[in-house]
């Protein structure tokens, strides 16, 4: 399997170099389905991470164009929702002994 | 000099009265006719005399995209104090009350987000340990 180059694994593997980055991801693997406020929230509260809400929204873009993360709208609300599909292939290359 | 009053910009007054009134619980205060629209408030059953919620138009060119802007973020407008956050919530949801945030414990305070139906998202919190310290609307508990 390539999957990893086939989505991006640069990409992947960036977006999960940064410690709010994975923050975020730890904080939706709790309870899926956030909107920017919870997940803002969240950060400040369980986690003392003051950042402000522009520099989450710049978190959240990079996870979503790395697969990681995906944000629907809902009516007027928009939800964020982790993807958990290319994080159980990360470490296949590595894991499944076979050539790629 | 003292605060007296708080406002939220609803799309409809009347719609507003009903909802903050049948579903939330509060009761009418003033009505009152204001040119076109009324100078509506409401208050809590268990604060009569205390902090009125002014049902404002939200006619102003400026009101609707700011209400749209931070209800998109999911950013609550204002925020209430209740007793119990979950059973609140539970309460409401069976009333039909949509929320955007469940309740989840953020520091001191389990707190909630719904939509008021009039274009803004409401918080509802309440400490963790009710005998904790100072609650929400500031009154001391315990």
């Amino acid at each position: 399997m390539r999957i990893i180059e086939t989505v991006g694994g640069d990409e992947m593997f960036r977006a999960l170099s940064d410690p709010t980055r994975r923050t975020i991801l730890d904080e939706l693997a709790d309870r899926d389905d956030q909107t920017l406020f919870e997940i803002c929230t969240r950060l400040i509260t369980r986690h003392g991470l003051g950042s402000t809400r522009q520099a989450i929204s710049q978190h959240l873009e990079v996870l979503e164009a790395a697969g990681l993360i995906r944000s629907r709208r809902e009516g007027r609300y928009k939800f964020h929702s982790i993807q958990r599909e290319p994080l159980r292939h990360l470490a296949d290359r590595w894991l499944d002994g076979k050539e790629h | 000099m003292r605060i007296n009053l708080a406002s939220a910009f609803v799309d409809d007054q009347e719609k507003a009265l009903r909802f903050y009134t049948d579903i939330l619980g509060f009761e009418k205060k003033t009505d009152v006719p204001a040119g076109e629209h009324r100078w509506l408030t409401v208050v809590s059953p268990e604060d009569r005399d205390g902090v009125e919620l002014l049902l404002e138009p939200d006619a102003h060119p400026a009101a609707r995209p700011f209400k749209e802007a931070l209800v998109a973020d999911g950013v609550p407008y204002t925020s209430f104090a209740v007793t119990d956050t979950r059973s609140e919530y539970e309460r409401l949801q069976a009333a039909g009350v949509r929320f955007v945030q469940d309740p989840v414990e953020m520091g001191p305070v389990v707190a909630a987000v719904f939509d008021d139906t009039c274009g803004n998202l409401i918080q509802i919190a309440s400490m963790v340990q009710p005998d904790g310290g100072a609650s929400q609307s500031g009154e001391r508990v315990g």
